[in-house]
């Protein structure tokens, strides 16, 4: 995983509540068994006005000229600004690795969904929370003058280009992980003593579990 | 000490040890997998070049894409060249790594929160992942069952572990019984109208009280597999008689001695009468009416009796877009009565509701009626290839064909129509799946989830009936 780093972007504002992964990554382009590929097919309902299928080049598109990220003030922004409950529905991991493509660093939003929240820690995405009323100021900015911030995650702060520095809270364990770009499995294995000793114990206890077999 | 809850209980047996930070690492017994979110886990195992940590706590099947036709054809089948080679990506990275797979053309192929319940591979007390979020279904069991993504698949295949935290407790308190012809999904989708998609954000539900102890397996399944769709990390009910008769005999269950051994410690996984719960929420089962969603989220819906809320009535102006958004996509009014949704196809299946006890409501409405004039299309696609046998060894088949549905073979299907199986644009579908974004069944689909009796009776009327009327 690449490590987090700090950077200054500008904010898209994506005014819903509610935006699942269905919406994030549409289920057609879940066929692929790569990573990578997505960018170009990350809101594709909202985006496009054709109905997309995997391989279709950008160009082929009909796009979506009232869809928020297509407006050109929009174009380059590394800042998802989102409101309530975002990435909730599917697990799919794909809803992170478009977002990344396409060219995200950051989702801020009110709350996010238990599993897309863990899936952007595996990836380097950084989601941060804010509570309702910054997030609304917000808001009122990107769609106003144009919202441009500086994101640290090591001093935990978003500066905007003009107004006042916001803090925000992160888990340690995670923030130390993405600084580092660390990788989870590796970090694990290295309690592989741990885990094998935990075994002997489980399946002396529990000896109709499946993976008793080995 | 205060008491614990099953969650609490399952937890601490499988808790390899607590970080420094805080962060537990929690043993995995059982991982499923399928052909959509496991192939750049694999991949991700074969670059470092690390093995498979416990072969025989993996169980795989394809589901999500495979067509429900032609089944006999096998790989064959299946025309999308990016869906094949999906499918053929499971059979070979199953058979590199040794693990058990029911391939396309085993009978025992389904959808993975069903085959796994039905070999006995869910047990009571376990830890199960899948690269899936309905796999919260097999809390059904008193296990503790998450969807993860495909890193933590590639995680769980080279470590056996999840690295986390352990989420907070929620009870969903149940008086009273549901009343014939209210079922678990309505139940389910009256919590989840109630609780809001992300009201059980990084909870674990437990389902009790009087109504769901008095569910079958298939119903608490059905409660726990939308769990996630009310935010929650997992949903769980506590092990009783009826849990130890479903997992008596199956193929993956211990027999003889073993079996109890196993009764003694899965009969200890009930929330103690002094467990702490963070949340809780009381639902009264006896009133409760069928239900229908009608928008674009599993908590926009209101009782088959009711009509469509009102944004102007609505004081929270988030709410009120939501539903203005919601209500231009499905081609609606606020206020129209429920029961004036035309249809236009229905479906009929998915990891929520394709059991045989589903399959068997479905029959009871249908038997003797005929699928209206204005539905194109009712499809019926079983949970799994034994369920398929199951019911038509029980003439439900034949029952359902008589009545003009479409009878097919196992899969996800209409779901998430990632396979050939997809609403039309702008066409209204009765659904017993568990979400209704938009798109979901099909490019600009409408979708509207019900419970399979719904479903049935819908497809017989052309439009939302109250299916209480006719059983």
């Amino acid at each position: 995983m690449r490590a987090f780093q700090a950077f200054t972007g500008l904010v898209a504002p994506l005014d819903r509540a509610n935006v699942d992964t269905d919406q994030i990554i549409p289920k057609q382009f879940l066929k692929s068994i790569k990573r990578t590929g997505f960018g170009d097919n990350l809101f594709d309902g909202w985006r496009y006005l054709d109905e997309g299928h995997p391989g279709q080049t950008a160009n082929e598109r009909q796009i979506n000229h009232e869809f928020v990220l297509n407006a050109p003030r929009y174009q380059g922004a590394r800042v998802l600004l989102a409101r309530d409950n975002f990435g909730c529905g599917s697990s799919r991991e794909h809803a992170v690795w478009a977002l990344m493509e396409y060219g995200f660093d950051v989702v801020l939003a009110p709350s996010f969904a238990d599993i897309f929240y863990s899936n952007c820690f595996k990836n380097g995405l950084l989601p941060i929370v804010l509570d309702e009323e910054t997030i609304e100021k917000m808001f009122d900015a990107a769609q106003s003058d144009g919202l441009v911030v500086s994101v640290d995650l090591e001093s935990q702060t978003i500066v905007p280009q003009e107004g006042e520095a916001v803090a925000f809270d992160i888990d340690p364990v995670r923030k130390r992980k993405l600084l580092l770009g660390l990788d989870d499995i590796g970090l694990t294995l290295a309690e592989r003593d741990r885990i094998v000793e935990f075994e002997k114990k489980h399946y002396g206890q529990m000896p109709w579990l499946p993976g008793a077999r080995g | 000490m205060a008491g614990q809850t099953v969650y609490d209980k399952v937890w601490s047996d499988h808790e390899v040890g607590v970080r420094e930070d805080g962060e537990s690492l929690l043993y995995i017994d059982l991982q499923l997998l399928h052909e959509v979110t496991s192939p750049q886990a694999f991949e991700g195992l074969a670059l470092n070049h690390r093995p498979l940590w416990r072969t025989g706590a993996n169980l795989a099947t394809p589901d999500h894409n495979v067509p429900t036709e032609r089944r006999s054809e096998g790989l064959a089948g299946i025309d999308d060249p990016v869906a094949h080679e999906q499918v053929v990506t499971l059979d070979a990275n199953c058979k590199a790594y040794g693990v058990t797979q029911f391939d396309i053309l085993d009978k025992r192929q389904g959808i993975v929160h069903v085959v796994g319940p039905e070999q006995g591979a869910t047990m009571p007390g376990m830890t199960v992942v899948c690269g899936d979020s309905h796999t919260s279904t097999h809390g059904a069991f008193a296990a503790l069952a998450q969807g993860i993504g495909t890193s933590e698949v590639e995680h769980v295949m080279a470590t056996q572990c999840l690295a986390q935290r352990k989420a907070g407790n929620f009870a969903i308190e149940t008086t009273g019984r549901l009343s014939e012809g209210v079922y678990a999904k309505d139940l389910v989708l009256a919590i989840i109208a109630r609780l809001g998609t992300a009201g059980a954000t990084a909870h674990t539900l437990e389902y009790r009280g009087e109504a769901v102890q008095a569910l079958s397996m298939e119903g608490r399944m059905t409660l726990c597999n939308m769990a996630i769709e009310a935010g929650a990390r997992a949903g769980m009910v506590a092990v009783d008689d009826t849990t130890l008769e479903y997992v008596h005999g199956r193929p993956f269950a211990p027999v003889g001695q073993m079996w109890d051994q196993a009764e003694t410690y899965w009969r200890t996984l009930v929330s103690d009468d002094d467990a702490v719960f963070d949340r809780m929420e009381r639902f009264d089962a006896t009133a409760l009416a069928p239900f229908v969603t009608w928008g674009t989220s599993p908590e926009l819906g209101v009782p088959v009796d009711g009509a469509i809320p009102n944004p102007d009535r609505e004081a929270d102006p988030v709410k009120a877009e939501s539903i203005r958004l919601a209500l231009a996509y499905m081609g609606l009014s606020a206020d129209q009565p429920i029961t004036d949704i035309q249809l236009d196809r229905v479906f009929i299946g998915s990891c929520t509701n394709a059991r045989i006890e589903d399959l068997r409501a479905v029959a009871q409405v249908v038997r003797g009626r005929k699928v209206a004039g204005r539905i194109k299309q009712a499809l019926v696609v079983p949970g799994s290839g034994l369920v398929k046998a199951q019911a038509e060894a029980e003439g439900i088949a034949d029952v359902l064909i008589e009545a003009g549905f479409d009878w097919r073979d196992a899969g996800c299907s209409m779901c998430l129509a990632m396979n050939p199986d997809k609403l039309g644009p702008g066409e209204h579908c009765a659904s017993t799946s568990n979400r209704n974004f938009e798109g979901r069944q099909g490019h600009a689909g409408r979708t509207h989830l019900v419970s399979p009796a719904m479903a049935a009776a819908a497809a017989i009327a052309g439009h939302f009936v109250d299916v209480r009327e006719w059983i």
